[in-house]
């Protein structure tokens, strides 16, 4: 019996494994394509993005990258292990780095208080903007697919407005760039200066502790317990207790948190000021990162380490003639396929532990059978 | 039965049709030889007429309109079925959406009917109305493979009976000159389980008290439904309850309105004392209330989690499942460990998810769950249902065995034999009523069926010329 127990679990290890192995062969083979289709060798392509990618420098600024996207994967997984559909995650976080950016800017606090600050602002702010999707979900009924989309453009007409001269936000001296006040050296991040492969931001040690606490919440809390309940069958939830609405709006609440972070690493460790060139869109890619990921926290780290590869290695095959657009196609494609593959692992995963489990009792059923006629 | 209906493919064996060997990849392949199967859950859509759920899927074969529609007059009236193909579904009850049902695969060109546990939601007037369509059919020289857990109703509908146990055929047998004792030693490979519960237990000690507990809903053309009226009763300690009455009206909502699911308009719902009708479900459960789900794929389970997350699902705040906010994953999996040894559920072991196990080892799961919490009220709302006759007496077993402790229990059920067996105290609820009640030592099934159907209110009283 036990024999059948760890079967099971290696073959749901294997499966677990088949569904983004499976969706990344597919999509290096439909890459592969379309590199041959604009007439120039895959096998070139990929063997520079291999030694490319590998570079030392290139490790440091795909950790760094991997540091934001890995928040945003976590942000939005919260909302996936229990069925919504945080769009919002975007705009989410665009309102809390600005809000933060802005508070840091006018803060003249020591380090140690106003890096927590910092922090516990974009938290706050995330929180409230995801907050308003929540409650209407709870409350009307509107679903958080719809509102958050409207978040992430009100959002955006809110921070133009802020961000302009003489409102929240001042001209650089360059004369084309607008940004809130540049936070004091003393509200910077720590770093880890690796020579010359640059600077490892400091932040990545928030992501890890966000990583584990989403593990620990989920895994190992009855609040985790009933929020995983909800995402799988909110009728059953029902039933033992949860109350569904609450845990829609407290999800939200949390997810909206996280995705507060997600500015952080950039702003702390980077660009120290909220302009408007900050990284946009990002939201998104937590969105894909969850997927690619499965909402595990180790997958998602694996998904965005992915993610900042590939937009550190394409960026380079630009520079060797290749066409930019390799990336979207890139990306696209494991979404596309990572999305497909799990769906049918997945179900051929339960079908074949169903079969399984009827095989191993009839057998059972017939040994003492035979036991009884012997 | 999936298999012969093409919804599962076997591993080896072979299926024969009029002589011609055939396999099937879906339930395509199956209609098309002429095999049809009636759902033990129906398959129809509410806000459509009877004609367009007949036509549903085989707009091909006689269109949608008129032609369509004199086919399943035809249909109707040469097997006495008597559907009315401009009905709203929503109108009819459960025996004629079963004929709908049958109707829909005939219509399909149908020579085989399998019909997976046809008398389930039906009382026994209607059961003998299906019978007579069933014989019809026969008669026409249609194939019917009835499959049921009740021996009476096999006996006298079937020219045949083959009995399956775990997956093997263990006998087939000439319903003449065979008794039911018989056909269950069969069945289960011993004697037969009856639900008869020995020694009466009910104490004089108020348990669950219900006081005027009223229920509407305003369904989508705004109509204001009476969905619960006027509900009282008492439940005493070491009492069962059963409520009698046919599917949908309102038994649910009851239940649901008791564990705090859904919130009555008025009414006092009190526990041992205790006025609960305002507080979360989850402090009810922690109060002591056990629950045993009507429906267990949507209310008992979460399919696709371990059976040892299952064990956690609705006791998560209580030991041995947890400690203050963590959860003790060792204790809840040793506990488990115990409940599938103690309530014998068949599972190559708990780290299987809840889906691959078998209906009836689901349920003594869900049993043993909520067994496990010392409950004071156990709502077990059709606790046997679709359970194999072996499980059905182990949770019957288990039952009255927390009856004795002082167990109180509302038992809802479809199945008339069960509740005049295991009850001690009978009502029979119809449209959201409690309309009359009975003495479980004396009734008869055919007399409760009449209750259930609005036909008779009062208090029932047994008269011996209506004897079975």
């Amino acid at each position: 019996m036990k024999k059948l127990t760890q079967r099971i679990d290696k073959e749901r290890l294997l499966l677990g494994l088949a569904a983004p192995l499976l969706a990344i062969v597919a999509a290096l083979v439909v890459t592969a394509l379309v590199i041959l289709a604009t007439g120039k060798n895959p096998g070139d392509a990929f063997s520079d993005m291999v030694t490319y990618g590998s570079a030392s420098d290139s490790q440091v600024y795909i950790l760094n990258k991997a540091t934001t996207y890995y928040l945003a994967g976590v942000s939005v997984a919260i909302g996936f292990r229990m069925n919504l559909f945080n769009i919002g995650v975007d705009g989410q976080y665009r309102m809390a780095a600005f809000f933060a950016a802005v508070l840091g800017g006018a803060l003249t606090l020591p380090g140690w208080i106003a890096i927590p600050l910092i922090i516990l602002c974009a938290m706050a702010t995330g929180a409230l903007w995801a907050a308003i999707a929540g409650i209407l979900k709870v409350t009307r009924g509107v679903s958080e697919v719809i509102s958050t989309i409207m978040l992430n453009s009100i959002a955006t007409a809110i921070i133009a407005y802020l961000l302009q001269p003489g409102k929240l936000a001042e001209l650089q001296s360059g004369g084309t760039i607008v940004s809130t006040e540049p936070l004091p050296h003393s509200s910077y991040f720590f770093s880890i200066d690796t020579g010359p492969a640059g600077v490892l931001w400091g932040f990545i040690v928030i992501a890890v502790l966000v990583g584990i606490a989403y593990w620990f919440v989920l895994g190992r809390t009855r609040f985790g317990f009933d929020l995983r309940a909800v995402g799988q069958s909110e009728s059953a939830a029902t039933a033992s207790g949860v109350s569904v609405k609450k845990m829609v709006a407290t999800s939200m609440v949390i997810s909206g948190a996280v995705a507060g972070l997600i500015g952080m690493p950039t702003l702390l460790n980077d660009s120290h000021q909220f302009s408007n060139d900050f990284p946009s869109g990002i939201g998104f890619t937590g969105i894909a990162i969850a997927l690619l990921g499965r909402n595990n926290p180790v997958g998602i780290a694996l998904g965005a380490l992915l993610w900042g590869f590939l937009e550190r290695t394409t960026n380079h095959l630009e520079f060797q003639g290749y066409d930019k657009e390799i990336l979207g196609v890139i990306q696209g494609v494991i979404v596309l396929c990572v999305v497909i593959a799990y769906e049918v692992v997945r179900r051929y995963g339960l079908k074949r532990q169903q079969q399984r489990v009827g095989a191993e009792l009839a057998a059972q059923a017939a040994a003492t059978k035979k036991q009884e006629v012997a | 039965m999936k298999i012969l209906y093409g919804m599962q493919q076997p591993d080896e064996g072979t299926i024969t049709v009029n002589g011609d060997q055939v396999t099937f990849g879906n339930p395509a392949d199956a209609i098309a030889r002429g095999i049809g199967m009636v759902h033990q859950h129906f398959m129809l859509a509410d806000n459509l007429t009877v004609l367009e759920n007949v036509v549903l899927g085989a707009e091909k074969l006689h269109g949608i309109g008129a032609k369509a529609r004199t086919k399943i007059r035809e249909i109707s009236d040469a097997y006495g079925l008597n559907v009315r193909p401009d009905v709203l579904l929503e109108e009819l009850g459960v025996a004629d959406r079963q004929r709908v049902e049958i109707l829909k695969v005939l219509y399909r060109g149908a020579k085989t009917l399998i019909l997976d546990e046809p008398t389930a939601v039906l009382v026994p007037q209607e059961v003998d109305a299906l019978f007579a369509n069933l014989r019809e059919l026969k008669a026409e020289g249609l194939t019917v493979i009835f499959i049921s857990h009740k021996l009476g109703e096999v006996l006298s509908v079937a020219d045949e009976i083959t009995v399956i146990r775990r997956g093997t055929t263990v006998g087939t047998v000439e319903p003449k000159g065979t008794t039911p004792k018989q056909l269950a030693e069969l069945m289960v490979g011993s004697e037969l389980p009856t639900p008869e519960t020995q020694e009466s237990t009910v104490t004089d000690v108020p348990l669950l008290k219900l006081d005027g507990l009223h229920l509407t809903q305003t369904d989508l053309d705004g109509v204001e439904r009476i969905i619960l009226d006027a509900i009282s009763f008492t439940i005493h300690k070491g009492e069962v309850l059963g409520i009698a009455g046919v599917e949908g009206n309102g038994q649910s909502e009851l239940v649901e309105a008791i564990m705090g699911m859904r919130h009555p308009d008025t009414g006092v719902v009190t526990l041992d004392g205790v006025d609960i009708s305002h507080i979360p479900t989850r402090s009810r459960r922690e109060a002591g209330v056990g629950y045993i789900p009507e429906d267990r794929h949507r209310h008992g389970l979460l399919l696709e989690a371990p059976l040892w997350e299952n064990r956690i699902l609705g006791h998560v705040t209580e030991k041995p499942n947890s400690r203050g906010q963590l959860l003790d994953i060792k204790a809840a999996r040793t506990d488990t460990e115990r409940i599938v040894e103690a309530y014998d559920v068949r599972t190559p072991g708990i780290d299987v998810t809840a889906a691959s196990l078998s209906g009836g080892n689901q349920q003594k799961l869900i049993v043993g769950r909520e067994m496990s919490h010392a409950p004071k009220l156990l709502i077990a709302a059709h606790p046997t249902r679709g359970v194999d006759v072996g499980a059905q007496a182990a949770i019957w077993d288990h039952i009255r065995e927390a009856r004795r402790e002082g167990l109180a229990v509302l038992l809802i059920s479809a199945d008339l034999d069960e509740l005049i067996g295991l009850s001690d105290t009978l009502r029979v609820m119809y449209r959201g009523r409690l309309v009359a009640d009975a003495d479980p030592a004396t009734i008869t099934p055919e007399e409760l069926g009449s209750a259930m159907t609005g036909a008779a209110t009062g208090h029932l009283e047994h008269t011996e010329d209506d004897a079975r």
